[in-house]
Order: C-alpha cells, then sequence, then structure tokens
C-alpha cells in the first residue's frame, strides 16, 4: 500500500534483498521483545505503524552508505598514519611536495555529488509518501491539542474529549486502519513523539498540523513532549492505547456516556462542584465545563494522571490535589489549599468516574 | 629595489631584553586600554577560556542530575537555566571569542601587517562582546521580575517564541538573554568588518589573495558569513523585545502572528553560525596538518573554493533544524538536498587532508595530535549530520539525544579539538614558551577517552526515544546505563581540562624557550620573536609564494617555482 | 640561520593596488545592515494582510511623495559636495553638504508628523495590530539610521564650518556618503515595500 519506494530504480532486487537482510538483523540487535504488550523502549529501530516503518527502512539504506563511506574514509586514515609516520627522529629531509592533483580532485568531488543526489532522491520519495499521504475516508480522527503540560485528545466524530492517553484501534492487513491526527497547541510549541509509531511533529499555535499512523500491534507505546514548553516539559509524558476493533468500539462506547452518577459521593460531587474545581475541569453532565485543565468525565478509565507522571490510584490523586508541586513541581494545577477531609471526598467522587 | 629581505630568528629583534614593566596598575592600564590586536587577541582568548570553564561547570551540573533517573539533584527550573546557559555561554561567550581572539592575533601577523585595519574597533568590538556576556551572566541577580519570577534565562539557547513572549516567560531572564547577545552581537560584527578591511587592504608586499594562508582564508570567509548571521539573530531578538516591552505582536499568534517566524529567523541566525565556529577548526588544521606532515597542503586553490562554497551553501539550510515545523513536502524536500550539498566541499577538506598527510612525514607532537583526532572526529560528525538531514529520518531524531551527540560531535570533536590543538601551536608563538609535551599527550588521550565515553555513547538514548532538554526521565525506558556513561565520561573531560590549564600557567613560568620558530614552520608569524614585538616587523616583509619561509629555507627549491 | 635574502623578479610580486580600508569597512557595514532589514522587511513582507483587528494600511497611509522626494534628492546634493570636496572648493561643499542636513532633516520631520497623525488621529500604535507592530519597526529602525547619519553629516559639516576639514580628507567623507546612500536605498526597498505593496 505505501511502497511505491520499494519499486524505484536504482539498486535492483538484490540489493533490496540484501536490505531486508540488514533489517532483520538490525531488528534483532536492536528490538524490545515483540511479544510484550507494553513497549516501554520508546525505540526508533522497533516500528510498529506505517511511517515509522517506511522511516525504519530508509534510516538503515542511509546507515548503509555512511557506514561504507566511514569505513573508507577511516581505512585511509588509519593506513596513513601508519605508513607515512616519522620513524627516524634525525632525518631532517622533506619529503617531496605535491601541490595538488585535478584528475583526483575531481574524482572526490563527484563522487560525493552522485552520493548526495541518489540520497536525496530516496530521501524525497519517502518524504512524499508519508507526508502527501491522502487519508482513506474510514480514517479515525483525533484532534491533539499540546498543553502545558499535558495532552488534551478530541474525538470530534465521536463527541469526546479525553487527555494524556490517546486510544487508537490497530492497522492489520484485513481490516486495515488509519488514524488521522490534527496537532494543535493552546499555549507554547510541544511536539507529539511516539518513537514507534510515528516521526515527531510539532504543535504550534495558530497552526494546525497533521500526521497520521497504522498501528500494527495492539499494545501500549510510550512517548513524551519533544519540544522544550516550560518547567515541566520533561514530565509531559505520552501514552498510545493500540486496541483491537472489538476494545476499541467499548472504549469509545464508554467514553461517550456522560459521567457516572453515583449516589454513595453526592457530598464529593457536591464539594468538587462547589470549589474552583469546576473553573478548569470538565465533567460531561454535571455543571464542570472548565477547559483549561484536562478533562475528567472518565478520569478512572486512565491509567496515569499528570500526563503520564503519577500512576492513577486514589493515593496519588490525593497527593496531586494536595501537593502538585510535589509531583510536577511547577505544573499549572494550583494546590488547592483544602483540608485532609475536603480532599478525601473530592477523591471519593473522583474515583467513581469510570 | 631587487631584493627583499625576511626578517628571521633574532637578527633585527630590536625590542631590548628584560623590559621595564610598570607598576601591577599600570600593567592592567596597558592591557584596559590597548588597541594591539595581540593583546585583544590575547583577552578574547583568555575570556573564551573563563567560559570554557563556566560552562564546563554547567555541564557537569546538568550530567550529575541526568546520570540517573528521577535524579534530585538539581530542580527542574535550575536545571532548564543551567542547561539554557551552557549552551547560550558556550556558542556566544566561548565559542564567538575564541575564534575571534585566534583570528585578531593571527590574521595581521600572517599577511605581514602591523595591526589591524581599524585598531579602535578592535578594543571596542572587545569590550562589547565581554560587556554582553558579563550582562547575561548577571541575570542571575537581576533577572527577578515580579513574585520572584525569573532569574538566568530558561528558554533554551534557541529561545522559541511564543515561550519567550511575556506570558510565558515572567520576569526578567528572557531580556538578558536577548539584550545581551544583542550587546555582544554588536562586538561580534564590529570585529568581522575589521578582519575583511585588514584581509582586504593591508597584505604586505607580493601576498596576493592566492598566496595567503589558508588561515587567513577562512577568517575572511568567517567574516563574511558573521555580516549576514548575526544580523538576522539580533533583528529577530529586537523583534522579541519589541513584543515583550512594547505590546507588539511579532509572535503573538492570538494576534496573526507566527511562532514560526520566529524558527526561521533564528535558525537563518543559527546554522550559519555553526559554519562560523567550525570554519576557524579547519583554519587551523589548514596550518598544522601540512606542518606536521612536512609537505605543503594539497589543493590549495580546491580548499580555497570549498571554504567559499561552504560559506555560501551554509546559508541556505537552515530549515532543517525545522523539518518537524510542518512546512510542504516540497519545502522540506528543498532542505534535505541542500543540506547534502553542503557536505560536499566539507567532505573534499577531508580527503585533502589525509591526500596532504599521505607521502608525508608525519611528526606527532600534540598539536598534530589534537588535529588526527578532528579529522576522523569530523568525519563522523559530519556523517550523523547526513543521517539528520534525512527528512523523515529526522523526524524521529530531531529534539532527542541523537542531536544533541551530533551537535557535540562537532562543537567538542571538531572544533575544541582543533583549537586545542592551535593552542599547543600558537602558545609558543604568543608567550616565547613551550607547552609541556609530557603533560600535552595526557591531556589529549584523557580528553579523548572522556569526550568518547561521552559523546560516542550519547547518541544510543537518542535512538531509543529520549529527547534532549528534560531535567529527568523515566526509568525502563532503556536510557538508564548510557546516561550513566555518559555522565562518566563528563568528568573525565574536566579532568583532561584541568590538566591543561595547568599546563598553560605551569608553562607561562617554567616552559622552555620557544625561539621564533619551534616547529620550522612556513608562515610569516613565525619569521618574528616570540612573543612579536609590538610592531610585528621590523621591515614590511616580502613574499613570493604561499609559503615564504619554506622559500627561505630552501632556496634551490622555492614554491615560486611552481606557483 | 643568517637573515638572508631572495632576488625578487620585478613584476613577479603584485604590486596590488588594495582598496581604502575606510571604502571595505563601511561596506562590510552595509552588507551587515543589509541583513538587518531585510529582516526586518521580510516580516513586514509575511504579515501584510494578516492583521486581525485594527486599522489597515490603506485606510491610514498616505503616500509621503515630498518626503520621500527630499531624501533621495539628498543623495544627489551629498554626491555634489563631495565633487566640491575634491577641487577643493569648500565654501561650495559646505552649501551643499549643509543641504543634504537639511533634506534629510526634512525627511525625519516629515516622519515625526505622519506618526504623530497615525497615533492620535487614527489611534494606530506598535500594539495595535502587526500593521501597526511592523510598520512601526520597520520604518522606526529606518528613521533611526537616518538620525545616525545626520549626526554624523553634522559633525562634518561643523569641522567643515571651522576650517578643519580639507580636500584630503575626501576619502573620510567618501566612506560616510556611502552610508548616506545606503540610507536612501533602504528608503527606496521601505518605501515600495510599506506604502505601494503593502497599501
Amino acid at each position: 500500500m505505501f511502497g511505491g519506494w520499494l519499486q524505484r530504480k536504482g539498486p535492483g532486487p538484490a540489493a533490496y534483498a540484501l536490505l531486508l537482510l540488514l533489517s532483520r538483523a538490525g531488528h534483532a540487535a536492536w528490538a524490545a521483545p515483540t511479544d510484550n504488550i507494553v513497549y516501554q523502549t520508546p525505540n526508533t529501530f522497533d516500528p510498529h505503524s506505517g511511517p515509522a516503518l517506511l522511516i525504519h527502512h530508509l534510516s538503515l539504506f542511509v546507515i548503509e552508505i555512511t557506514g561504507a563511506i566511514f569505513i573508507v574514509v577511516a581505512s585511509l586514515w588509519v593506513y596513513v598514519v601508519t605508513r607515512f609516520r616519522q620513524r627516524d627522529t634525525s632525518d631532517d629531509s622533506e619529503p617531496p611536495q605535491v601541490y595538488g592533483s585535478t584528475q583526483i580532485e575531481l574524482a572526490w568531488t563527484v563522487v560525493p555529488i552522485m552520493i548526495v543526489v541518489v540520497l536525496f532522491l530516496t530521501t524525497a520519495r519517502i518524504l512524499f509518501a508519508i507526508q502527501d499521504q491522502k487519508m482513506p475516508p474510514t480514517a479515525i480522527q483525533a484532534d491533539v491539542v499540546g498543553h502545558q503540560f499535558w495532552w488534551e485528545f478530541r474525538y470530534p466524530t465521536y463527541g469526546f474529549t479525553t487527555a494524556g492517553e490517546l486510544h487508537v484501534p490497530v492497522s492489520t492487513e484485513r481490516v486495515p486502519m488509519t488514524t488521522s491526527l490534527r496537532l494543535l497547541s493552546a499555549d507554547v510549541d510541544h511536539s507529539f513523539w511516539v518513537p514507534a509509531l510515528f516521526g515527531k511533529i510539532d504543535s504550534i499555535p495558530n497552526r494546525v498540523n497533521s500526521m497520521w499512523f497504522t498501528p500494527d500491534k495492539a499494545g501500549m507505546f510510550v512517548g513524551q513532549c519533544a519540544q522544550f514548553c516550560g518547567v515541566e516539559h520533561a514530565k509531559m509524558l505520552l501514552r498510545v492505547y493500540v486496541q483491537t476493533p472489538e476494545d476499541f468500539a467499548a472504549w469509545v462506547k464508554n467514553q461517550q456516556q456522560p459521567a457516572v452518577q453515583d449516589p454513595a459521593v453526592a457530598e464529593g460531587r457536591q464539594m468538587f462542584e462547589s470549589q474552583a474545581c469546576i473553573s478548569c475541569h470538565a465533567v460531561r453532565g454535571t455543571s464542570a465545563q472548565g477547559r483549561f485543565g484536562p478533562d475528567l468525565t472518565h478520569l478512572m478509565s486512565r491509567d496515569t494522571i499528570a500526563s503520564g507522571a503519577a500512576a492513577n490510584t486514589a493515593a496519588s490523586l490525593k497527593l496531586w490535589i494536595k501537593d502538585p508541586d510535589y509531583v510536577k513541581p511547577g505544573s499549572l494545577m494550583p494546590a488547592m489549599q483544602l483540608s485532609e477531609a475536603q480532599i478525601d471526598q473530592i477523591v471519593a467522587y473522583l474515583t467513581t468516574l469510570k | 629595489m631587487a631584493d627583499s629581505t625576511l626578517p628571521i630568528g633574532g637578527a633585527i629583534d630590536l625590542t631590548p631584553p628584560g623590559e621595564v614593566y610598570g607598576t601591577w596598575l599600570e600593567q592592567v592600564h596597558e592591557w584596559v586600554v590597548t588597541v594591539d590586536h595581540k593583546k585583544i587577541g590575547l583577552m578574547y582568548i583568555a575570556y573564551a577560556l573563563i567560559f570554557l570553564l563556566v560552562g564546563g561547570v554547567e555541564a557537569i551540573l546538568l550530567r550529575i542530575q541526568l546520570a540517573v533517573p528521577h535524579n534530585n539533584f538539581l530542580s527542574p527550573e535550575v536545571f532548564n537555566r543551567i542547561f539554557t546557559m551552557h549552551g547560550t555561554t558556550m556558542v556566544f561567550l566561548m565559542g564567538m571569542p575564541l575564534i575571534i581572539g585566534f583570528g585578531n592575533y593571527l590574521v595581521p601577523l600572517m599577511i605581514g601587517a602591523r595591526d589591524m585595519a581599524f585598531p579602535r574597533l578592535n578594543a571596542f568590538s572587545f569590550w562589547m562582546t565581554s560587556l554582553g556576556g558579563l550582562f547575561l551572566y548577571y541575570s542571575f541577580i537581576g533577572g527577578v521580575g515580579l513574585q520572584g519570577a525569573g532569574s538566568a534565562p530558561d528558554v533554551t539557547w534557541w529561545a522559541y517564541a511564543p515561550l519567550t513572549e511575556r506570558a510565558f516567560s515572567r520576569g526578567h531572564s528572557t531580556d538578558y538573554w536577548a539584550l545581551a547577545l544583542i550587546v555582544s552581537g554588536f562586538g561580534t560584527i564590529g570585529a568581522a568588518v575589521n578582519i575583511i578591511a585588514t584581509t582586504l587592504c593591508m597584505r604586505c608586499k607580493g601576498m596576493t589573495l592566492f598566496r595567503m594562508p589558508l588561515l587567513v582564508w577562512l577568517n575572511l570567509v568567517v567574516a563574511g558569513m558573521i555580516l549576514v548571521t548575526i544580523s538576522p539573530l539580533t533583528a529577530a531578538q529586537i523583534m522579541l523585545v519589541i513584543d515583550r516591552y512594547l505590546g507588539g505582536h511579532f509572535f503573538d499568534s492570538q494576534a496573526g502572528g507566527s511562532p514560526v517566524v520566529w524558527n526561521h529567523f533564528f535558525w537563518i541566525f543559527g546554522h550559519p553560525e555553526v559554519y562560523v565556529l567550525v570554519l576557524p577548526a579547519f583554519a587551523i588544521a589548514n596550518e598544522i596538518i601540512p606542518v606536521f606532515s612536512r609537505k605543503a597542503i594539497f589543493g590549495y586553490p580546491a580548499m580555497v573554493a570549498a571554504s567559499a562554497g561552504i560559506g555560501i551553501i551554509s546559508l541556505s539550510v537552515w530549515a532543517h533544524h525545522m523539518f518537524t515545523v510542518g512546512m510542504n513536502s516540497a519545502s522540506n524536500a528543498f532542505f534535505v538536498l541542500s543540506t547534502g550539498l553542503v557536505g560536499v566541499p566539507t567532505g573534499i577538506k577531508i580527503f585533502n587532508w589525509l591526500a596532504t598527510m599521505w607521502g608525508g612525514k608525519i611528526r606527532f607532537a600534540t598539536p598534530m595530535l589534537f588535529c588526527n583526532a578532528f579529522l576522523i572526529q569530523f568525519l563522523f560528525a559530519g556523517l550523523t549530520g547526513i543521517m539528520l538531514s534525512v527528512a523523515p529520518w529526522n523526524w524521529q531524531l530531531h529534539n532527542s539525544y541523537f542531536v544533541v551527540a551530533h551537535f557535540h560531535y562537532v562543537l567538542v570533536g571538531a572544533i575544541v579539538f582543533c583549537f586545542l590543538g592551535g593552542f599547543y601551536y600558537w602558545y609558543p608563538k604568543m608567550t616565547g614558551r613551550m607547552l609541556d609535551e609530557r603533560l600535552g599527550k595526557w591531556h589529549f588521550w584523557l580528553f579523548v577517552l572522556g569526550f568518547h565515553m561521552t559523546f560516542d555513547f550519547m547518541h544510543i538514548p537518542g535512538l531509543l526515544g529520549m529527547p534532549r532538554s528534560i531535567y529527568t526521565y523515566e526509568p525502563g525506558r532503556g536510557w538508564d546505563g548510557w546516561n550513566m556513561i555518559v555522565s562518566i565520561g563528563g568528568f573525565v573531560q574536566a579532568v583532561a581540562t584541568l590538566i591543561f590549564v595547568y599546563n598553560l600557567v605551569y608553562s607561562y613560568f617554567k616552559g622552555p624557550e620557544a625561539g621564533p620558530d619551534p616547529w620550522d614552520a612556513w608562515t610569516l608569524e613565525w619569521a618574528t620573536a616570540s612573543p612579536p614585538p609590538d610592531y610585528n616587523f621590523a621591515s614590511e616583509p616580502v613574499v613570493s609564494s604561499r609559503r615564504p619561509l619554506w622559500d627561505l629555507k630552501h632556496p634551490e627549491d622555492p614554491d615560486s617555482r611552481y606557483e | 640561520m643568517s637573515a638572508s635574502t631572495i632576488p625578487l623578479a620585478h613584476g613577479s610580486a603584485n604590486d596590488g593596488w588594495m582598496p581604502y580600508k575606510g571604502t571595505v569597512g563601511m561596506l562590510s557595514l552595509i552588507v551587515a545592515e543589509t541583513a538587518i532589514f531585510g529582516i526586518f522587511v521580510v516580516a513586514y513582507v509575511y504579515y501584510i494582510g494578516k492583521s486581525i483587528s485594527g486599522p489597515l494600511p490603506r485606510q491610514v497611509l498616505d503616500v509621503p511623495i515630498f518626503n520621500t522626494v527630499c531624501l533621495l534628492s539628498s543623495s544627489l546634493t551629498i554626491w555634489m559636495s563631495e565633487r566640491m570636496l575634491k577641487k577643493g572648493a569648500m565654501g561650495a561643499f559646505s552649501l551643499w553638504w549643509a543641504l543634504t542636513v537639511v533634506l534629510g532633516a526634512i525627511f525625519l520631520a516629515g516622519t515625526a508628523l505622519e506618526w504623530k497623525k497615525l497615533i492620535y488621529k487614527d489611534g494606530l500604535t506598535i500594539s495595535t495590530n502587526l500593521f501597526g507592530t511592523t510598520f512601526y519597526s520597520l520604518v522606526g529602525l529606518h528613521a533611526s539610521h537616518v538620525i545616525i547619519g545626520l549626526t554624523m553629516l553634522s559633525i562634518v559639516l561643523i569641522f567643515a564650518l571651522t576650517g578643519k576639514l580639507k580636500s584630503e580628507h575626501s576619502h573620510q567623507v567618501e566612506v560616510l556618503s556611502l552610508y548616506w546612500h545606503f540610507v536612501d536605498a533602504v528608503w527606496v526597498v521601505v518605501f515600495t515595500v510599506v506604502y505601494i505593496i503593502g497599501r
């Protein structure tokens, strides 16, 4: 499907076979075990999506060329420094002076230019293949909004917003599923980078960037913001959950529901709505409509809070509300100055938002 | 007159021995008011050395914090300030003064002139540059704005908008960053004007442009580049100050402005800037490699053309720092091509150096050791640069530790190594004493070890997805061990640098006397005393080839017969 | 090795004419200044039509024909005064030079009046919108260079009037007039971009 580059003119099938062989060797040497579900190492040499695979193959080709250049020139250098070293220190005579040679200099000008041209043509093919790819009508559409220091994910066709963890369906040979992302920013420059899935793309205020990907294995892939965006740039983490179509549909269905209304935590809900929480946070189906912070409608469907900075447990929720600076110093969540009892009630409420 | 006379040896040194020095105050005064290019050059170099140490301490602090995941050695605020200051210091307060200092010292000597074209402008430029640096460091104290926000700049050395706008960068940190660099930029442009005027207007008799040493050529190209490189940065920083203080909207996305405009303007400065830094390193290699191979440089005209070519092409590659910003595919493709092309003249230079050494009689004194390490390291750095120029792969590598490894490979592995070679080579000329060879070799090997420990292994976390500019990182992502090795290498480099500093000081007092020409070299600076008298040459030299001293030493086989 | 000599054949050495260092220095400075102005011009052109509020150029900008004529004529007058200086006609030199200063001052005064109108009548300041930001920055950068130029020109005028300036200083004066021609050339570009293309 995206294999146009495979039919390029140039090195023939034999070279392609060599490329594939080296690619396998590269995979074996670099890749995390592929039977794990959690892809904890964001390894650029372990691609799991269309664009990442294209980039990976291109990178191997480039490594082969640059590696060959390095070996040739470095060997020459080793030869020169060993062979022409002055052995007899009492010898004062000067060697024959050679000022240049037009033929040699021409040769080592023309050959590098040819190498550059080959590299450029190969690169341009992959570049256009990724950047100018047309989206199929069945593509899943998600908007990614970068904030200081968390990621917001909106699913306009499904009608809900979530944060921190992006869910997408897996793309198989039988049922190909493309996910198309639009990237925006609410404040400063950010960059969305999940190495196993695609090369990073910046999210810049007043600009819409786009990227697509086709993840080929179910699992959880990690990444993080890759453009310095302020104090807590380091903890603006990312998780992409690639799910089977059934799991994805179930997740979407759950997210589309308004928030769970558990009467047992009515007090906590009241506390939440009367404190300043709702000026930043939204919980669909209640009076909380704040847009500055993450949407909490289905908070407990996530594994982490604070954009990956802490696990999503009652204990860390409590710590987060009490003292955000302890978890993520400099984050824009203010310490709410609530009493222990108030916090407990709120946490009890939040933990019902499944 | 049909004859020319070149002063050789101590034959015409008119400076009486045992010069009487004034009081301590008088000596300081002499340095403060001097317009002598040699003294100014030495001040630039001393300034650069001080900030090399300061920037190095900052680097060590960063590496301690990053040695293990979730470390608590530096808070995020402090870390962000230190890595911003590390980058800004090393580029503007170490790199630029170092290249301008060496250029200032050597260019008039190498072209047989008495001083630079504009000596007072020279002094003015030095003081502006140094003032800018002090201004930058004052930010630690003065950057505090309302509510205690602000200290040293903490927005990275490339300071992308809109992070630098008032709304996101409170206090005065960013203002110090912008204003300090604007001030120091004026000094840099002054120095560039001076080098161009000196080179074009003050060469001695017989020195046509194509008989100038390659160091002079490269400084000329660099000076020309500085004129069109620093100015965009100054312009962009003025725009930033207008945004921050006069309510301007240059980078204000809420008013229709575009943050990407800052990216373009900054990198239109930023990319040629790194060539401004590296070309003088090539200049040093161009002088050292021939002398220690005992052969003329191979392909002088091609080297000149390659230098000019690098200078010009490098002005067209800037957006390879912006492949992830979302430019259209045609624009991205253009910058892939231009970046690849700038590698061609650079590669040619490497081949020319190898060809110079080929068939020679190579002596591995310390300067030559550093220049050879430079050769192989620069080759590697150039190749990782080619990898980064491949835009789709760049989408993975950009802003990762792979990039940090690449540019440190160039900045330290190529530039610092060459300048260290230059120190060992010209220290005898500047001070009259040789640097200790044994300490030099210890310095070299330790520095090579530390350099490779740090920067070879730094590529790996980058390939494993570790971004840059982060004060800590998650454990279990495969980055932990590599970061520890990288940090240890930093300490090894620090030890090596301390040995170097000790050598500089010790040899000044106890080093063996150098004489005018300790290396048996061929360019004009070796035709006068060490250190040169104030007036450089007793009478204006007259040359008839590229290697005037070779002609004098080998009258049976002068270069002038072949050029 | 004793001080030895090499016999030089005449003509093998380039007795080389080399340019006057002042001219080279000023030309280098002009290259740098061109780069700075270039960036501001690029910003201006890129942001044409992108303001999301506030007065538009065609609503508030009057084409400053008179000002431009004055400034461009001052290039002519400065050229005339240089010719006078070379001939040693100090009186004529001072006259033409003073005329240059006056024309430059008229240009500055005209700019000031224009800005007064824009600020107080049209409500356009540097912070009003993108047009205001880019307009005042670009035109202001040029005006600041005019001020510097006028200051230098006035100093030379004082030297001329007090009899200190001589015909042999024509090299240095030529360097200064190069700067002034540059300022005029920049105005041609700024004028075209701001008042013709951008309006």
